[in-house]
């Protein structure tokens, strides 16, 4: 609670650093956990379920934790006509864990993204904060190069 | 990086000598960039095999650049891009940056706005509103307090226009936005910028910082008595937030929900303060305005749409990229001439322009030119400046679901008709792309549409019909084969198609077993593979793999 003490330091409580407050908590701890959002709460001197409902409305903020390696597949128009769909599921069928999910072992996580903003380089996709472009099913495998996924998704 | 229709061949070199002419390499790889250190700089010997063009003379063998038919058409407000370095002030000072804000500091706000309607200089976030009106409007509020929001929460997939202009350019962006402040009286301006674009907020906060330093931004500027304060704000990933009242309520800490309007921002906006928001390209075309004068900008375009308009050229075309072009060129020009035409000696079916808010405009209308009112006769519409290119590959049942799926995902849910509405239109597409379709469901839609349109608060539920109407206007017949026939014409959604091995043209390459990712693909060395249709997942890749070398994977609707 130290790191989350110590970003609350810097924001007034106003109503409107809220976003950027959440941003700041999980780009330290990787997504808003209930106790995260609880502290915020008494912060901001807002009820949890306006939090919570602030939290869930922006598609940046995930309520689990990230994998290792987070991969975010871009679903543009240019990458959607170029096969993103087909990038997903083989990624899928590489980590046997479905979108928006983690691998048991949080080695990897995957989720859709909204534009990436990378059109000429379609279908693309970041790895951590790495883009990767121009990809097909043949080289997506270099990304999962001697990963074995653990048995079971749950 | 130039942005410039070269984006297709990066990564890009460019070699710049004293007293020569600069070459510009396309494409360049680690082997590529050894040769040119080799040749073209330790040896003063250009290789024209590897060249895109000139730049500033001729060279044997290279043709200059910009006399090339794609670069000649289009007109340069990026011109900055890819020229200076945009983490140095100094370079932007150096062509002319911060004269457009220096010649505002001289004028009162009644004769920026003269200026600026004289330019005929309309919004370039999608709607085309005369940019002098809202600030007009919002200083005929009255208040005290006004502030100044530039949006740059490009959420529509396919335009990165506003990315390439912060990323390269920064300062044009921000000039802009000091003169749009000046002159509607704000002392604080908001910058709403999407987080999936790092490095433009990184090169922003260096902007601003280079602004502090020099006094273009802080109390006093340049000894005028005018103060501004620039606040960066990142969104959250939500595309509703690029409407202007869900952007405000995002910068005031709530779910990004639209409001009713009336009151118009410009009366009633951010905190309850009259707020004039200026899409990012909007800024930079203000300072474009003022730096040239209101006449040389309006020489361009055409008589309602003056100036130029950067798009991003992208799917299955040829030279993807951005490209800027005067208002008024015609989408053949852009896609034929500019963009060198279809991917793979394709067909051309249909461009999609203004992203889930648009239309598909179909190949009879190419000649159609890019206005604002053009665009609205055949139901598209600018959009923010995506231009998205699709083949004979692409089915367009199948573009309309993706879109309406996008827009479902983002309707904010206040309004009924487009939570409920574009849910049950998205649950009919799907239908109708997994060949459940009924003759019905072709009634059922524009009437839904209709009810969507009009029933929705905001530009997200009110044009979130357009790309079914368009493409059931223009591509009917499409949808009448999948319903009525079973089949996709484009052979693009999966539950019509199968893949399957002609025996007779198959070598028995094994190939195609090493690519499938699911192993579906059985055989032994130099005899026949065969495809298990039952664990296929129709992915394509044994096709593209084979279309190289045998061609022997047939693709065919089930029928």
């Amino acid at each position: 609670m130290q790191v989350l003490n110590k970003i609350l330091s810097r924001y007034a409580g106003e109503k409107s650093d809220l976003v950027p407050l959440l941003q700041e908590i999980q780009s330290e701890y990787g997504y808003l956990s209930e106790e995260l959002m609880k502290e915020v709460s008494h912060f901001t001197n807002a009820p949890e379920s306006e939090i919570y409902g602030v939290a869930t409305f922006y598609t940046q903020f995930r309520f689990t934790p990230k994998g290792k390696k987070h991969i975010s597949v871009c679903t543009g128009t240019a990458c959607h006509v170029t096969g993103a769909q087909q990038i997903i599921e083989d990624m899928e069928r590489h980590l046997n864990i479905k979108e928006g999910e983690t691998t048991p072992d949080e080695e990897y996580s995957l989720e859709s993204v909204g534009c990436l903003g990378c059109c000429a380089l379609a279908p693309a996709a970041m790895v951590n904060d790495e883009i990767k472009s121009k990809l097909s099913l043949r080289n997506i495998k270099k990304l999962f190069k001697g990963y074995k996924p653990p048995e079971s998704s749950k | 990086m130039w942005v410039v229709l070269v984006c297709y061949a990066e990564p890009i070199v460019m070699v710049l000598k004293p007293q020569e002419p600069s070459v510009i390499y396309g494409n360049v790889t680690k082997k590529v960039a050894r040769k040119i250190t080799r040749s073209h700089i330790m040896q003063d010997t250009p290789l024209p095999d590897y060249a895109l063009g000139s730049w500033g003379g001729e060279i044997e063998g290279i043709i200059p650049l910009f006399e090339q038919k794609s670069m000649k058409m289009q007109e340069r407000r990026l011109r900055n891009c890819g020229f200076i370095d945009p983490t140095n002030i100094g370079h932007y000072l150096a062509q002319g940056g911060y004269s457009g804000f220096m010649r505002a500091l001289k004028m009162e706000s009644s004769e920026i706005i003269e200026e600026i309607k004289k330019s005929g200089l309309r919004g370039r976030g999608g709607a085309g509103f005369p940019t002098w009106m809202k600030w007009q409007f919002c200083l005929d509020s009255g208040k005290k307090t006004n502030y100044l929001v530039c949006n740059a929460d490009e959420g529509e997939p396919g335009a990165i226009v506003n990315r390439s202009l912060l990323e390269s350019d920064p300062h044009s962006v921000l000039e802009g936005i000091l003169i749009a402040a000046k002159t509607i009286r704000a002392k604080k301006a908001y910058l709403y910028c999407r987080a999936e674009y790092p490095l433009a907020l990184e090169r922003l906060k260096t902007a601003i910082k280079e602004m502090k330093e020099r006094g273009f931004l802080g109390k006093n500027i340049m000894g005028s008595g005018f103060n501004l304060e620039i606040l960066i704000k990142e969104g959250a990933g939500a595309f509703v937030c690029g409407e202007e009242t869900a952007l405000l309520a995002s910068i005031e800490g709530e779910r990004g929900t639209p409001r009713t309007r009336p009151p118009f921002p410009t009366t009633e906006g951010l905190f309850g303060k009259p707020t004039v928001i200026n899409n990012v390209e909007t800024m930079a075309s203000v300072t474009q305005v003022m730096q040239q004068g209101a006449e040389k900008y309006s020489q361009m375009g055409t008589k309602e749409s003056k100036g130029t308009k950067t798009f991003s050229l992208v799917g299955q075309v040829k030279k993807t990229g951005l490209i800027e072009v005067p208002l008024g060129t015609t989408l053949r020009e852009v896609i034929f001439d500019i963009g060198g035409g279809i991917l793979d000696e394709g067909e051309f079916k249909s461009v999609q322009i203004g992203g889930p808010s648009g239309g598909c405009v179909p190949v009879q209308l190419l000649d159609t030119p890019i206005d604002y009112s053009s665009l609205l006769e055949v139901g598209a519409m600018m959009g923010s400046g995506g231009l998205v290119v699709m083949d004979h590959s692409t089915c367009m049942v199948e573009v309309a679901r993706y879109f309406l799926e996008f827009i479902q995902k983002e309707s904010c849910g206040k309004c009924v008709p487009c939570r409920l509405g574009t849910k049950q239109m998205l649950d009919i597409l799907t239908v109708i792309t997994v060949d459940k379709g009924k003759k019905k469901d072709l009634d059922v839609l524009p009437e839904l549409a209709e009810a969507v349109k009009l029933g929705s608060l905001c530009g997200l539920g009110q044009s979130a019909p357009n790309p079914i109407l368009t493409t059931m206007r223009f591509f009917m017949e499409e949808y009448q084969s999948h319903i009525e026939d079973g089949i996709c014409p484009a052979r693009d959604c999966k539950e019509f198609i199968t893949y399957t091995i002609d025996s007779e043209t198959c070598d028995g390459c094994m190939g195609c077993i090493k690519s499938c990712p699911v192993g579906a693909i059985s055989g032994k060395k130099d005899k026949v593979h065969i495809i298990d249709t039952l664990k296929c997942v129709k992915c394509g890749t044994c096709l593209d793999l084979c279309k190289k070398k045998k061609n022997a994977v047939i693709l065919a609707n089930n029928c």
